[in-house]
C-alpha cells in the first residue's frame, strides 16, 4: 500500500499504467498475508497518530490564540501535529520493521503482576500505611510469583518493610504514611 | 589563572571540612551500590535520598548528590564486566568487551583499566568543567528568551540526531516528552491543560516518577521472570594490574573518551548513555584491529568507560551556568538547589562561590575516594548480586515506590511513575528510545515559555529567532543535523525514483 501511494504522488499521470500493471496487479507477496503487513513500526506509528489526534481533540477546550500570540493550546496542538506527521511517516516507511508476531512477550504475567502491585501501592499506601502495603506487597511477589517458601517470604518482607521504614523514616526522616493503625 | 587557582583553594577549603567530606564518601558508596543493582539508576537512588537532603546545608546536599551520580558511572562498569549486567544504562558499551575479557581470565584489569579510565576521565573533565563554567556563565548573561529556545531546540535535536535508534522514533519521542511536558498550568495565562481535575497535575507530570517509570520500572518490567542471572567471576587483587600492552593500548581512548565524553556531556540529552556509544564506535573505527571488538578489545573498555564518567561532568556545565538541566539527573539536582534557595543560573557563581567551586573540589575528592573504593572493594560491592534475582527485583521495586513517593509525598506520583513503567515497557519492545521522552518532558515548559516571551518581546514577528546571532547561530547547526540526516533519506528515495523510472523505461 505504502508502495502505492508513494508511487502515485512521485510519478506522472503517464507512468501510471505500469505502477496499476506491476503494483496493483501483482502486488508484494506481505499483501497477502495481513499479519506480515502488521509490522511493529506500522503499529506503534498508527498509535502515534491516534495519540495524536485524541490530543488535538482535547485542545478544543482551550483557547487556542493567534499565530503571532499563541494561546495556552497552540504549543500543544503544533507538537500533536508535529506528533501526527512522525506517526504517519513511521507508518508510512515500517515495511522493513519486523512482524508484530516476531516480539517476544514471555515475561508478561510478571510484567502484568507488577504492575498490579504498584496500582495496589497507589490505592494502598495513604490507607493502610507504609509498612503493610510493602509487606503485602512483598508476599505477593515474593510468595505467589516466584513461589519461594513462606519462611524466606516472610522473613524478607519483613526485613525489607520494616527496614526501609526504619532507614528513611527513623533515621533520615522522610516522612511515609503510617495508616489508621498506626502501621 | 591565578583567579582561578585561588578559587579553588577556596572550594577545597569548603570540600576538606570533615562534614562535606563525608557526604561525598557516603554519596560515593550509595552511588557505587545503585550503579551495582540493576534496575536501580543513580536517578532513583538521587530520589531516594532528595528528601534527606532538604535538613542539609546546600554545599552538602549537592556534594552527596553528585556523588551518587559518579558513583553510579563507576559502579555499573563492575557488574558490566563481571557479569554481562549493565547496572546501569551508560554500561551497556562495557558489557561487550568487558565481559569477553572475563571469559579471557582478564577480568581484574578490565576492572583496573575501568577504574583508571573513569578516574582519569573524571579528574580531567573536573579541570575543564572548572575552566569552561564561569566564562560561559558570563557569556550567557547575554542569552534572552530566543537564545534559550534555541539552545533547548538544539539539544533536542541533538539527542535524536545521536541516539542509538531511528532518528525519526527519536523526534517522536521527544515530541510526546514535550507534550507530556504540556499537562498543567500554563504559566503564562494560568489555564489548566489536560489534568482532568487532578489538582497534584497544576505542575505538571514530575520529573522523577516519569524518569524512575521509564528507565527504573520498565527495567523490572523486562527483566522480571526471566532465567536466572550468570555466576560471578570474582577476580582476586593481585590479577586486577593490566598487562604494559594494556596500558598502552588503553591510553588513547582514555584520552579520547575523556574529551569526546566532556563534549557530549554539555549538549543536553543523556549525554552519559550516548558518549559511551559514540566512544565505543569511535574506538573500534580507529582501531588497527576492529575485529578484536566483542571479543575482548581493552579499548572497548576504556573508552565508553572514560566518555560516560566524563560526560557526567560535562552535564553540569549547562546545570551550573545556565541554570538549564541536560537531563533528568541535573534536573532533579537543580530542583534540590531550588529547595536550599539557590537559583541555578549565569549569576550562581558569581553570588554562590562557595557552593560552586565546594563542589568542583568535591568532585576532584570523590573521584580519589571512587578509585580507592571501587578496586580493592570489588569484591564486597559485587556481593550485591549474589542475592538472587526473585528477592532482588521485589526489593529494587520497592526502592524505586518509596523514592518517588518521599519527593512530594503524594501517591499521585507512584501512579504516573506506575503509566510510565508501563509505557517504558510497551516502548523498549517496540524499539523506541526512553531516553528523549525525559528530556522532552524536562524542557518543554522552558521551551514553551522561551518561545512565547520571544514572540512577545518582537511583538509577534518570529524574525527574532534568525536576526539574534547566537540563536540563529544555534537554529542553524539545528537545522545542519537535521538536513545531515534527512539526506541520506531523500538521495535513497531519489535512488529510488530513478530505478522506477528505468524500469518503466525498459518496458
Amino acid at each position: 500500500m505504502t508502495r502505492i501511494v508513494f508511487a502515485s504522488i512521485l510519478l506522472k499521470p503517464a507512468n501510471k499504467s505500469w505502477l496499476f500493471h506491476n503494483l496493483l496487479a501483482t502486488p508484494p507477496p506481505c499483501c497477502y498475508n495481513p499479519a506480515a503487513m502488521l509490522t511493529t513500526d506500522r503499529v506503534s506509528g498508527t498509535t502515534l497518530v491516534l495519540f495524536s489526534l485524541l490530543v488535538i481533540w482535547e485542545s478544543r477546550r482551550l483557547p487556542l490564540g493567534t499565530f503571532h500570540q499563541p494561546g495556552p493550546a497552540y504549543i500543544p496542538i503544533l507538537l500533536a501535529l508535529l506528533l501526527l506527521f512522525f506517526g504517519v511517516s513511521l507508518a508510512v516507511t515500517a515495511r522493513r520493521a519486523p512482524p508484530l508476531s516476531s516480539l517476544s512477550w514471555t515475561e508478561w504475567r510478571h510484567a502484568l503482576a507488577i504492575l498490579a502491585v504498584c496500582i495496589f501501592a497507589v490505592l494502598g499506601m495513604e490507607r493502610l500505611g507504609y509498612r503493610v502495603t510493602v509487606l503485602v506487597v512483598l508476599i505477593f511477589l515474593v510468595k505467589i510469583m516466584e513461589k519461594c517458601g513462606w519462611v524466606l517470604t516472610v522473613s524478607f518482607a519483613l526485613l525489607v518493610a520494616l527496614g526501609s521504614f526504619y532507614l528513611f523514616h527513623t533515621i533520615l526522616r522522610v516522612p511515609l504514611p503510617q495508616g489508621p493503625l498506626g502501621f | 589563572m591565578t583567579e582561578t587557582l585561588h578559587n579553588l583553594y577556596l572550594g577545597f577549603s569548603v570540600a576538606l571540612t570533615p562534614n562535606v567530606l563525608l557526604y561525598a564518601f557516603v554519596g560515593c558508596v550509595i552511588g557505587t551500590l545503585v550503579g551495582v543493582l540493576p534496575g536501580v539508576g543513580p536517578l532513583a537512588g538521587i530520589s531516594l535520598l532528595l528528601p534527606a537532603t532538604f535538613g542539609l546545608d546546600a554545599t552538602s546536599a549537592i556534594v552527596l548528590l553528585a556523588g551518587i551520580y559518579y558513583g553510579a558511572m563507576y559502579g555499573g562498569s563492575t557488574t558490566s564486566i563481571l557479569m554481562r549486567i549493565p547496572g546501569e544504562a551508560a554500561s551497556v558499551m562495557t558489557c561487550i568487551d568487558g565481559y569477553a575479557m572475563t571469559r579471557n581470565g582478564r577480568g581484574g584489569p578490565a576492572l583496573a583499566i575501568a577504574a583508571v579510565g573513569s578516574y582519569v576521565a573524571g579528574t580531567v573533565s573536573v579541570v575543564a568543567l572548572m575552566l569552561l563554567a564561569p566564562p560561559l556563565a558570563s557569556f550567557a548573561l547575554r542569552f534572552g528568551p530566543p537564545e534559550y529556545f534555541s539552545l533547548l531546540l538544539l539539544g533536542l535535536l541533538v539527542l535524536a540526531y545521536m541516539s542509538g535508534a531511528s532518528m525519526l522514533k527519536s523526534l517522536a519521542m521527544a515530541a510526546l516528552g514535550l507534550l507530556f511536558g504540556m499537562i498543567g498550568i500554563d504559566p503564562m495565562t494560568g489555564f489548566f491543560r489536560f489534568s482532568y481535575g487532578l489538582v497534584e497535575l497544576g505542575d505538571g507530570i514530575g520529573v522523577v516518577p516519569a524518569a524512575v517509570g521509564l528507565f527504573g520500572l520498565s527495567e523490572i518490567l523486562l527483566t522480571a521472570g526471566q532465567p536466572t542471572v550468570p555466576a560471578v567471576i570474582k577476580p582476586r587483587l593481585r590479577e586486577l594490574l593490566p598487562s604494559r600492552e594494556e596500558w598502552r593500548d588503553s591510553l588513547w581512548p582514555i584520552g579520547r573518551g575523556t574529551v569526546m565524553g566532556f563534549l557530549i556531556g554539555i549538549i543536553p540529552g543523556s549525554a552519559h548513555i550516548i558518549s559511551s556509544f559514540v566512544s565505543y564506535a569511535v574506538e573500534r573505527r580507529l582501531s588497527k584491529h576492529p575485529e578484536r571488538f566483542g571479543h575482548g578489545a581493552i579499548e572497548g573498555v576504556a573508552g565508553p568507560e572514560s566518555a560516560n564518567n566524563s560526560a557526567t561532568s560535562g552535564a553540569f556545565v549547562p546545570m551550573l551556568a545556565l541554570g538549564v538541566p541536560s537531563g533528568p539527573i541535573p534536573a532533579v539536582m537543580i530542583a534540590a538547589m531550588m529547595v536550599h534557595g539557590i537559583s541555578p543560573g549565569p549569576l550562581l557563581i558569581t553570588q554562590q562561590p562557595e557552593l560552586f567551586w565546594g563542589f568542583i573540589a568535591s568532585m576532584y575528592v570523590g573521584n580519589v575516594v571512587l578509585l580507592i573504593l571501587n578496586l580493592p572493594l570489588v569484591g564486597i560491592f559485587i556481593n550485591v548480586l549474589r542475592i538472587p534475582y526473585r528477592l532482588l527485583y521485589p526489593a529494587i521495586l520497592i526502592f524505586c515506590i518509596l523514592g518517588v513517593y518521599a519527593v512530594n509525598g503524594s501517591v499521585v506520583d507512584v501512579g504516573i511513575m506506575t503509566a510510565m513503567g508501563a509505557l517504558g515497557y510497551v516502548l523498549r519492545k517496540f524499539d523506541f528510545e526512553t531516553a528523549p521522552i525525559v528530556l522532552g518532558l524536562i524542557l518543554a515548559p522552558m521551551l514553551e515559555m522561551s518561545f512565547r516571551q520571544s514572540l512577545s518581546m518582537s511583538s509577534g514577528s518570529y524574525g527574532i529567532f534568525i536576526t539574534r546571532p547566537i540563536a540563529a547561530a544555534m537554529l542553524m547547526v539545528g537545522l545542519a543535523l537535521l538536513l545531515l540526516h534527512i539526506c541520506p533519506l531523500v538521495i535513497k528515495k531519489m535512488d529510488w525514483r530513478q530505478k522506477l523510472g528505468f524500469a518503466d523505461a525498459k518496458e
